[in-house]
């Protein structure tokens, strides 16, 4: 499963480094989110992927059974995904305005006029 | 619960929430925005008061003790950082009741001024490493969103590169947060330094140590990372640029200089050089760019890059004066270069323009102004008594006692490089003639616009000079500042030793 989700950050990071690296400021955009992905899988693998009983302390007892899952790349990783959601939403909202002003989305073409 | 640490992150917020409900009356939202900013000065000198007799404040938030909790954290670094950012959001408010047109303030453009200064304390005060993700969006969000706002063309291509930057910085951060987690099982900066000790320096701890150093060498736009920065500072209002330019990229030499002094310490003897490295190049680059240019702002922008470098070399050579030099010069740097972006301001509403070629005369048009220019100007290319000479001084003793001669030789040029640029636009838009054929003149600054405009100048001209004048005070602070970061195990004590519960 860890092999599997490696394959998976490593292919997210190629392609979202691929499409930053386009003219097009659409694809930049989207290779920014994919970017964004491929970190938020990488918290949630780096915490160790296991099958374990959940983190609560059952009752009468002072500490949680030795072996619980470690809820706290989850927590992580949500926080990172709003706060990755507001970004991309606003990202895309300036590129739309950006390129609405500058008749075009190729990035080159944007930076000879300012 | 230690009120001075939360104090300063609460003002900007509350006054954030006052200035969107006060929206409808520009006057009341001014008068809050100025109001809020004192508050915030007051709480930072508070905070700096408290810490400076080497007392490191720490306060578990929610009082779950640490490392499970997240700690806020003030020494003297962070706390003077604090104060710095409070004084300049002092100054960028003032500046901003002339300085900002009416249709950007009924956009929001006060409550996004005191987001961004809420999300650079908390950057400054967080001990941990995911709450500084965390403080980062805050503060870009509030940026992204200011150096967007007016939508002119120019603005928004600024912008676009911006926020893309930015954006990649921030995975590359969350990515190496991600893995450190995943090797040590914790993102409490204390925590973490502890951990990493029973680790062996090499491997996993350098790659997300690279991680940390591409992520912020981003942010601080250090060599050959900076090519957002030039793109986009000259395009928003001349306040918005003041505050970007003061704070932001220290922001990210913040964040180096505390994840290489506390949490990856060991392997100084690859990080050291390729500090210096960085920080030679990002001075060179830096200052020729600026010597390029032709508009005051893009020429401002490139020094912020070479100035940069200078920061980071005092990390580089990691000896007590060194970081010495490093917090002096930051704190010396972040006054001086968003004062000239006020005058910059100051000067485009004197002569018209921000383009060497159109500007002219304005020494005979507006003398306070050539003043209020001329401090900064000196300072930041290291002439005495101003406050940037013994930033220099004591970076360069520093590289002498080192014995690394060759980043001695680069900074003493660059500075010669600086004072070069800062001389061409003195002769090109104070002294030079009006150019024939250029614009009318505009009218003369108003009284209101003088007290506004100037003011501001004015005030962190004075602080400025007063640095300069009383560099012996503020030297056995950033000494004693430099001391406690080259001490770990000060921090380490201060936030983990109290879970006992005895803060």
């Amino acid at each position: 499963m860890t092999l599997l989700l490696a394959l998976a950050i490593g292919a997210l990071y190629a392609a979202g480094t691929y499409l930053l690296l386009r003219r097009s400021a659409i694809r930049v955009v989207f290779g920014l989110a994919l970017l964004g992905y491929a970190s938020n899988l990488l918290v949630f693998t780096a915490g160790r992927l296991s099958r374990e009983g959940p983190p609560i302390v059952p009752e009468g007892a002072a500490t949680a059974a030795a072996t619980s899952a470690d809820p706290l790349p989850q927590a992580l990783v949500l926080t990172a995904i709003v706060i990755g959601f507001g970004v991309q939403a606003f990202a895309l909202v300036l590129l739309k305005r950006t390129c609405q002003e500058a008749g075009t989305d190729d990035v080159d073409a944007m930076r000879e006029e300012t | 619960m230690n009120l001075l640490l939360v104090v300063p992150l609460l003002v900007p917020l509350a006054t954030a929430a006052a200035t969107i409900l006060l929206a409808r009356s520009p006057r009341a939202v001014r008068a809050a925005s100025f109001a809020g900013a004192a508050a915030f000065l007051a709480a930072a000198v508070a905070l700096l008061g408290a810490t400076l007799d080497g007392t490191i404040l720490v306060t578990q938030a929610g009082a779950w003790a640490a490392p499970f909790g997240i700690s806020l954290v003030a020494d003297r670094f962070a706390a003077a950082m604090v104060l710095v950012a409070a004084l300049l959001l002092a100054a960028v408010v003032a500046y901003s009741v002339r300085g900002v047109d009416a249709a950007r303030e009924r956009a929001g453009y006060h409550p996004l001024l005191h987001v961004l200064s809420m999300g650079v304390s908390g950057a400054f005060l967080t001990g941990d490493l995911f709450n500084l993700y965390v403080w980062f969006e805050v503060m870009l969000m509030g940026s992204f969103v200011l150096v967007s706002l007016g939508g002119e063309r120019a603005q928004l291509q600024g912008a676009l590169k911006y926020v893309v930057l930015n954006l990649v910085s921030s995975a590359l951060f969350l990515a190496g947060a991600g893995l450190l987690y995943g090797s040590v099982g914790t993102l409490n900066m204390a925590d973490a330094a502890v951990a990493l000790r029973e680790l062996p320096a090499q491997g996993l701890p350098s790659v997300v140590a690279s991680l940390f150093l591409l992520a912020f060498g981003i942010k601080a736009a250090a060599f050959p990372l900076f090519f957002w920065l030039p793109a986009s500072y000259h395009t928003p209002p001349m306040p918005v640029a003041a505050l970007f330019a003061g704070l932001l990229t220290k922001v990210g030499v913040y964040a180096l200089v505390r994840v290489l002094t506390l949490v990856f310490v060991r392997d100084t003897a690859f990080t050291g050089p390729l500090l210096l490295a960085v920080a030679a190049l990002t001075m060179v680059t830096g200052v020729l760019g600026a010597m390029a240019q032709g508009d005051v702002r893009k020429i401002l922008s490139f020094h912020i890059v070479s100035q940069i470098g200078y920061m980071l070399m005092g990390l580089g050579l990691g000896t007590r004066l060194a970081l010495a030099g490093t917090v002096f010069y930051v704190l010396h740097h972040i006054v001086v270069k968003a004062n000239l972006f006020l005058v910059a301001g100051a000067m485009r509403r004197a002569g018209g323009s921000f383009s060497l070629d159109r500007l002219g005369s304005l020494l005979a048009r507006s003398p306070l102004l050539a003043a209020a220019f001329l401090v900064p100007a000196v300072s930041l290319a290291g002439l005495p008594p101003l406050s940037g000479f013994w930033a220099k001084y004591l970076l360069v003793r520093a590289g002498l006692e080192a014995g690394n001669g060759t980043i001695v030789a680069v900074a003493l040029a660059v500075s010669l490089l600086t004072l070069f640029s800062m001389t061409k636009i003195w002769n090109e838009a104070f002294w030079k003639p009006a150019p024939a054929g250029a614009d009318a003149a505009p009218a003369p600054l108003t009284t209101a616009e003088r007290a506004s405009l100037l003011g501001p100048v004015l005030v962190l001209g004075a602080v400025t000079v007063a640095i300069g004048l009383g560099a012996g005070v503020l030297y056995r602070f950033a000494d004693a500042a430099a001391a406690q970061l080259l001490d770990p195990d000060l921090y380490v004590r201060a936030v983990l030793g109290a879970r006992d519960g005895r803060m």
